[in-house]
């Protein structure tokens, strides 16, 4: 900025603390109530300095046999959310860089038509289209099943469409060359596309692992078998005990737990992530 | 080592744009040959169905004796050097050299000693570990020459690969693709719309216009008996003056000027007259002369290039710098310099100086 007008300076900065107050504030309150008891927490004063519980809630939420009543413990319901996560994003990268792969390199009948209907996908998210994919999930016997859970959520094109327009920015000379040295499509995809769309697919591993992670309605649909529970799914339970207090110590830790995955994949993947939302190699 | 010959070859593409009709050359082992013409003559679509990148509508294209019409482009035994150089940008230089021979299960060793080798003909051996990214033009456009030549193949098909460097580079890049090129005696095709580049590379130059052949012969055939008024403008630089006159026996009207051709007039009525500007001389004391009027002076050093008029024909002349030149000057031209074509179509009327030289001659035997 060229501006040198104190005022503005003083506004803008106003807005963005503000800004970061209204984000950090529920997280301040989840971490904060997690390190007191309940007895504390029942009070009706919140308690906004930590308390000395911190390390009591957390191996209790960690390691108690059932998270709340009829739940299973937190580690279990942690891992079925991760090995939901990492499906989705696997299954979604995979399917959509090939179909985009299909769509960008090769001449066949009704190309054009398939591009459209994947296009379209993109107006029908899983909220969109739920009860008439549930329909399909129950007949098909999917309900309480990975596959249930999953592949309706990994049929869908965002990403398809991300990579068609990445890939048609790489120059046709880069296949060309690729051709005179001999190399067939598939291996013009692994050799060249795959590398070169690293960066493309660090920032897509990110966006896509927290859309999995945070799936809630559609995991609450097509399970009943408390062993297929999801944290988001469990996190919402413990909190609708039907008698006796809600454990909000161990709510919070359990928040603030759920919190880590997506913060710690972020700061791993950030390099690429900045990269593939910001400039591609050529 | 392998002749190309192309045999009747057209490209029509979707849509009905005929962009290349009928072409037909053939090509020695070992030669150079330069496809040259205007902005989408068909160069690099008649480059590419050779390449096997576009398939050829009609004709046939045989690399050694193979028609390989069908064939993928590697099965083609040819190396490309593509405008944009089109190195993979993920790889270091010497992978990029590398994968071509890789992927046609080339023994690790043999692979690399012919690394070593381009590297060590191109000068390109720090870099090998470095990605192009890391590479300045020159460095890239020869990483991408060593990607052709770490192959062997039978012929180099070149699109344009200097046109993204500056001019000082794409000089001294012109000689080492020639050097090369004889050093390694490989037939080669290479495609350019810069006339200058055309005329120092080639052994023949292939001159295309509309997708069609104008004129195929050596460098210094296609300077001194153009075929055609469309090759006379674009071979040459200043370009060759072409100005309509008009034969009356045995003189030559341009305008007011008459022209003396001493019996050898090839043929009478109006006739476009061509004259390259260096043939042009100031008329010595007693030689038929004509007025040509100043317009303006361009300075090259060497030469002066005279901008004026004939008449109301506008002429160029390239004459030497020491002579004071008055507003108007007497030039004066050799009969047997003078091309005709004919109005209508624009083709060469009678032989070409080329053909009546004993140097000219010689290259063309050459060639
Ligand atoms: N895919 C295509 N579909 C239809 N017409 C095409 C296609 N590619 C090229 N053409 C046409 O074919 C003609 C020849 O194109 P080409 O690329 O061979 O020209 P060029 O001589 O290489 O020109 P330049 O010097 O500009 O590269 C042009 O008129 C162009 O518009
Ligand atoms: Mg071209």
């Amino acid at each position: 900025m060229v501006e040198n007008r104190p005022f503005l300076t003083f506004l803008t900065h106003a807005f963005l603390i503000l800004g970061f107050v209204i984000v950090a504030l529920p997280v301040y309150v989840a971490i904060i109530a997690s390190t007191h008891d309940v007895a504390t927490l029942m009070s009706n004063t919140v308690p906004l300095w930590p308390g000395s519980h911190f390390i009591e809630n957390y191996s209790e939420i960690l390691t108690g046999a059932s998270a709340a009543n009829g739940l299973p413990n937190y580690s279990h319901m942690a891992l079925n959310s991760l090995v939901m996560a990492v499906v989705i994003t696997v299954g979604k990268i995979t399917i959509s860089i090939l179909s985009a792969f299909a769509i960008v390199y090769f001449r066949f009948p009704f190309r054009q038509l398939a591009f459209w209907i994947i296009f379209v996908t993109l107006m029908l998210p899983v909220e969109v289209r739920i009860m008439p994919t549930y329909k399909i999930v129950a007949d098909l016997g999917m309900l309480n099943s990975w596959a249930g859970l999953t592949i309706p959520l990994i049929a869908s094109a965002t990403a398809t469409f991300l990579f068609r327009q990445f890939f048609m920015t790489v120059p046709d000379e880069m296949l060309e060359a690729a051709r005179v040295d001999g190399a067939g499509p598939m291996k013009f995809f692994w050799d060249i596309l795959l590398p070169l769309s690293r960066t493309n697919i660090g920032a897509l591993c990110v966006i896509l692992f927290i859309y999995g992670w945070v799936q809630y309605l559609w995991p609450m649909l097509v399970t009943t078998d408390p062993g297929y529970y999801t944290l988001m799914m469990g996190m919402k339970r413990m909190v609708t005990v039907q008698d006796g207090v809600i454990q909000w110590q161990l709510v919070m830790a359990g928040a603030v737990l759920a919190m880590l995955p997506p913060i710690l994949l972020v700061i791993f993947m950030q390099r690429l992530f900045i990269r593939g939302l910001t400039e591609t190699e050529k | 080592m392998a002749g190309i010959t192309i045999a009747g070859v057209s490209k029509i593409y979707t849509g009905g744009v005929k962009a290349v009709k009928s072409v037909s050359i053939d090509i020695a082992d070992g030669e150079f040959i330069v496809l040259v013409g205007p902005s989408g003559c068909g160069k690099s679509t008649l480059l590419r169905m050779v390449a096997g990148l576009e398939a050829i509508s009609e004709g046939e294209v045989s690399i050694g004796n193979r028609v390989v019409n069908r064939m993928e482009p590697a099965e083609r035994d040819i190396a490309m050097v593509f405008q944009n150089y089109a190195l993979y940008p993920h790889m270091t230089v010497y992978q990029n050299l590398a994968y071509g021979l890789k992927n046609r299960g080339t023994p690790k060793a043999e692979i690399e000693a012919r690394v070593a080798e381009a590297a060590r003909m191109l000068e390109i051996g720090p870099y090998l570990e470095r990605k192009p990214r890391a590479l300045s033009g020159g460095q890239r456009q020869r990483v991408a020459m060593g990607r052709a030549i770490v192959r062997k193949p039978a012929a180099f098909l070149f699109d344009e690969p200097l046109s993204n460097l500056d001019a000082k580079l794409r000089v001294s890049m012109r000689g080492e693709i020639k050097r090369l090129q004889r050093r390694l005696g490989t037939t080669s095709i290479y495609v350019t719309h810069d006339q200058l580049e055309a005329m120092t590379l080639a052994d023949r130059l292939v001159v295309l216009n509309g997708g069609e052949i104008e004129q195929i012969g050596s460098p210094l055939e296609v300077y001194h008996a153009p075929a055609s008024t469309f090759v006379a403008s674009f071979i040459g630089s200043p370009a060759m003056n072409l100005v309509s006159g008009e034969l009356h026996g045995d003189k030559l009207a341009i305008g007011p000027a008459l022209i003396d051709l001493h019996g050898k007039a090839p043929a009478s009525g109006p006739v476009t007259v061509g004259l390259r500007a260096e043939d042009l001389h100031l008329a010595r004391p007693g030689e038929a002369a004509f007025a040509f009027k100043l317009d303006y002076i361009e300075e090259l050093g060497a030469q002066r290039l005279v901008h004026g008029h004939v008449g109301d024909q506008l002429l160029t002349a390239s004459l030497p710098t020491e002579m004071d030149i008055a507003d108007e000057l007497m030039l004066a031209i050799d009969a047997d310099r003078l091309h005709f074509f004919t109005t209508a179509t624009g083709k060469r009327i009678g032989d070409g100086y080329a053909a009546r030289t004993p140097q000219a001659a010689r290259q063309v035997s050459h060639a």
